[in-house]
């Protein structure tokens, strides 16, 4: 066996409230007389309790510590989820970031003495630009989600702009990650579902029979969820501008063609980038992210407030004319993009494309190495990431049972059921940055479930038996919801 | 390259592996007139040493970091202890996804748990979400979701004393969803909402929203504004854009807010330019089947044994899609750690500590001023640490004349609101020492006019 497996060293950890001793202290401010303080507000301006735990500064530490030990990450090893990206967040992004001259930048600073970060924003905003191969960048999104309410804003103010107010509706395939339709929701936009062929594609006849003086655009992942390139790309945008509508690009999957191809040439308008995947900043458990959205010449005016702009020598906000509006206080997670732009630093124009190339060699490496044994509903070539189902694997062990499974043997699990066009997908999503022995490690782990599933069902059924916690009952959770930590008795 | 560690050799056998003869093969489904044909223009590639040169230059080029600041205005400065970043560097932390599969992820799990429960304590609301992405998306969404409670009404009511960012992003949001959206003035003697703008609230008004301490720094008169809106059936719907503030003032849930939401920034974290921040989100537990955001909720797994799982994950994007409450998915966790193991660190004594050393700080800034130099204080109003005053002169050219002696003195109001002109909005945190507090007012006095 050359799969890492699990073994360790995991101290039970109750919560941080339960920990709490009334008396102990954890800060280190200067000794003040305060009780001239207490008198500066009325009383009934006041709270009458704070409920905060207690706790010294050792038992901080023990206690995150601890709880860092109950989580997989990509620091431990493999996490193969499709359509996350989760490549190595490289150590020097945090150390500039902590920087004291970005850090303890105050975002009301005058610009004159911002000077630095307004230029770095400044020259992401036209790498990310000439990475897409569009005309204008905005850095203001704080996520990918936020991306495409941004994105899809923007195409909702070009058409109040121009006075076509009868496009209400956008097209989305039903490979679309979920967040594609709520963002239209969000905008006031009506969804219209695509559906995709046998190939796992837009159908390019189904879509121009759905385009319409309705259709305000179809918003696109290319490569689509299934990793599969729309080779029809240019005959389905031509289609979309002819009707008069517009494209909107789901960034998600930019790691498949990074420095290799662009959306822009593509004919896609807007799309959105997630600095968190494709730029290797940290997921950080769930957040922070950055979603950028770069924009084609015609939709430049309507991105939102404010934009950075050189001005001789000087770097200064501008808002532009037709701006869809503010999307939120200040201008964007600025420490998500200073990693970003650490990283492209490093990757310049001499080895970007080697980001896509290395990502999808991996891919494919690991679907040739397994296609034999599990399933592919879809037969297409593919890019970056790999889709595979449970159909073939036996005893009636499924997509979440491996995914258990894998656990075990020491890997984080794939995206599991998801795409939904793929009942039991198994979304297989390597990166560039996994080494040869990573992916063979995890091909025999896969291949080693398949088997155990035939010879020894209980073993794959059972998993995870190597964790501390196994298969919670969500079903219990949602039922009756504990949301908060109560003392007994409470 | 030193984050791709294929060799060339292996490179060759997987290839030979999969089939083909090199990796241009495996682009074959790109269609070749969109293949890039040439290098992008992007900046030649750099090492390590080269980053850090380029970098530190930039970083010298924001001399505003260095400078004395009583910047204030939804982004604080405060001490936050060693130990938040230390702990937060840990890779566990910072490289987990999100905690989909909950036996690999119970730190984060437990971590926001932990957090839910720390924010709805110290808002004293039923429930707390896991993060939004920053205190003006929190407000915006909490209208939106005020407008799911309240489907049949039709107006928003905001004072305009909130920060004009955090208006400007909620009727981005709501503008063309809601047919009215009504500010309530302020009362130009208190800084607060003048109570007369409170009959602008009535049955049709989905939700009254507003900032407390307010953007000028005055406390609002929360309980009149939660009774008139109660008296015509609107959501109450208060945003702290300033954390430490709950250290003393009145929690919202004390005065019944129904939603309440907030920036978590002033709970230790880095200024960063603005972001990124923690919109804090937090509601009675009668409407959380409509909030926004992830939930993690306790549970027990399939031996017994007490966990943490998402929850209550029908309301969200991956399951309802466009029925979704919101869009969001990616939030701010790692905020959400560092904040929690910040409130860890200070405790309910430390965070006491800090309000009144903030409050302390204030009002000796706010005397000093009044009697040291040629400004006045603009409104009579009750404070926490931040406060607008009236400089002699336009409020820029005072700020200006400050920063030529190292000193970033306060926002200009006139950048929002032209007709303020003079008005200059001063912050202070435990941060400043009263050193350097006198030196803000020597200088200010010495560029007004004043006693120096």
């Amino acid at each position: 066996m050359s799969y890492p497996g699990m073994t360790d060293l995991k101290l039970k950890e109750q919560t941080i409230f339960e920990r709490s001793r009334p008396g102990r202290e954890g800060f280190s401010l200067p000794e003040e007389d305060l009780s001239s303080a207490e008198k500066l507000l009325p009383e009934n301006f006041k709270r009458k309790e704070l409920d905060l735990p207690e706790l010294s500064e050792i038992d901080v530490v023990r206690h995150y510590t601890r709880l860092s030990t109950y989580n997989f990450s990509i620091d431990h090893g493999f996490y193969p989820l499709g359509s996350c990206t989760m490549k190595y967040n490289p150590k020097i992004n945090e150390k500039m970031a902590r920087m004291s001259g970005f850090a303890n930048l105050h975002p009301e600073a005058p610009e004159d003495t911002a000077q630095g970060t307004l230029k770095m924003m400044y020259e992401m905003q036209n790498m990310l630009s000439e990475i897409g191969g569009f005309a204008a960048t905005t850095l203001n999104p704080s996520a990918g989600a936020h991306g495409e309410y941004v994105g899809l804003g923007i195409i909702r103010s070009y058409f109040d702009k121009i006075g076509d107010t009868k496009r209400k509706k956008i097209i989305i395939p039903d490979s679309a990650h979920g967040t594609n339709p709520a963002s239209c929701t969000l905008n006031g936009f009506e969804v219209v579902l695509l559906e995709s062929n046998e190939k796992g594609k837009v159908c390019v006849d189904c879509l121009k029979s759905m385009l319409n003086d309705e259709i305000a655009g179809i918003m696109l992942t290319n490569p689509n969820t299934l990793g599969v390139f729309e080779s029809d790309i240019i005959e389905i945008t031509k289609a979309v501008h002819d009707a008069g509508a517009l494209v909107y690009g789901d960034g998600a999957n930019m790691n498949a063609i990074l420095g290799v191809a662009r959306p822009g040439d593509m004919g896609i308008d807007v799309l959105h980038y997630n600095l968190h995947k494709t730029f290797s900043t940290p997921h950080g458990g769930g957040g922070p992210g950055a979603g950028p959205v770069g924009v084609c010449e015609k939709l430049v005016d309507f991105l939102p407030d404010p934009l950075v702009v050189k001005d001789g020598d000087k770097y200064a906000f501008r808002n532009l004319p037709d701006s869809m509006g503010r999307v939120r206080a200040f201008y964007g997670n600025m420490g998500v993009t200073l990693r970003a732009f650490v990283y492209l630093l490093e990757y310049g124009r001499d080895h970007i494309a080697e980001i896509a190339e290395n990502a999808v060699l991996n891919a494919n490496y690991i679907k040739a190495c397994l296609k034999d044994i599990y399933h592919l509903k879809y037969k297409s070539d593919t890019l970056h990431e790999v889709v595979f189902d449970d159909s073939n694997l036996e005893n009636g062990v499924t997509t979440m049972d491996l995914a258990k499974a894998l656990i075990d043997r020491g890997f984080h699990p794939p995206t599991v059921y998801f795409p939904l066009i793929v009942p039991g997908a198994i979304m297989i999503e390597p990166t560039e940055t996994e080494s040869k022995e990573t992916l063979d490690s995890f091909i025999e782990a896969m291949r080693n479930i398949y088997e155990t599933a035939k010879s020894d069902p209980q073993n794959i059924l059972k998993a995870p038996l190597n964790t501390a916690v196994s298969r919670p009952d969500e079903t219990l959770a949602a039922r009756k919801p504990v949301l908060t930590y109560c003392k007994e008795g409470d | 390259m030193r984050y791709l560690p294929i060799t060339e050799r292996e490179k060759k056998e997987m290839l030979e592996k999969i089939g083909v003869s090199s990796i241009k093969e495996l682009f074959a489904p790109v269609p070749g007139e969109i293949m890039l044909k040439e290098k992008l223009n992007l900046p030649e590639s750099k090492s390590e040493m080269e980053i850090e040169h380029y970098m530190s230059d930039l970083a010298k080029k924001n001399t505003g970091s260095e400078m004395l600041s009583f910047l204030g205005g939804g982004a604080y400065r405060h001490y936050s202890p060693s130990v938040v970043d230390q702990l937060l560097l840990r890779g566990e932390f910072f490289t987990a996804y999100t905690p989909y599969q909950p036996e690999v992820s119970q730190g984060t799990l437990q971590t926001i748990f932990e957090f839910q429960t720390m924010m709805a304590n110290l808002f004293k609301m039923d429930v707390a979400n896991a993060s939004m992405y920053d205190g003006s998306t929190a407000a915006a969404e909490a209208v939106l979701m005020a407008a799911k409670i309240n489907k049949k009404r039709t107006k928003v009511v905001i004072a305009s004393t909130m920060h004009p960012q955090y208006i400007e992003t909620v009727k981005t949001y709501t503008g063309f969803l809601v047919d009215e959206i009504v500010l309530m003035e302020m009362d130009p003697d208190t800084g607060k909402t003048d109570e007369k703008e409170l009959s602008k609230i009535d049955d049709s008004t989905i939700c009254v929203l507003f900032q407390y301490p307010n953007y000028f720094g005055a406390i609002e008169d929360c309980d009149l504004i939660s009774a008139k809106a109660k008296e015509q059936g609107a959501l109450v719907i208060p945003v702290i854009a300033e954390g430490t503030s709950l250290g003393i003032l009145k929690a919202p849930g004390e005065f019944d807010a129904d939603i309440a939401v907030g920036e978590g920034q002033a709970f230790g974290l880095p200024l960063h330019f603005g972001g990124p921040g923690l919109g804090i989100f937090t509601c009675k537990e009668k409407y959380v089947r409509k909030m926004p955001g992830r939930l993690v909720g306790k549970t027990l797994d399939r031996n017994g044994n007490e966990c943490f799982v998402l929850t209550l994950s029908a309301r969200e994007q991956h399951i309802k899609r466009e029925k979704a409450t919101s869009n969001i998915c990616t939030n701010q966790g790692l905020m959400a750690t560092a904040a929690s193991m910040y409130l860890a660190a200070m405790g309910k004594e430390g965070l006491k500590k800090v309000a009144l050393m903030n409050l302390k700080r204030a009002s000796y800034l706010k005397d000093n001023i009044e009697a040291k130099t040629n400004c006045k204080t603009a409104f009579s109003g009750h404070i926490y640490n931040e406060f607008a005053i009236l400089s002699p002169k336009d409020g820029e050219e005072t700020l200006n004349a400050l920063k030529k002696e190292g000193v970033l003195g306060g926002i200009p109001v006139k950048k929002y609101y032209p007709e303020l002109s003079s008005m200059i909005i001063v912050n202070t945190t435990e941060i400043h020492s009263y050193k350097d507090i006198d030196r803000f007012v020597s200088i200010l006095a010495k560029v007004t006019g004043g006693e120096s």
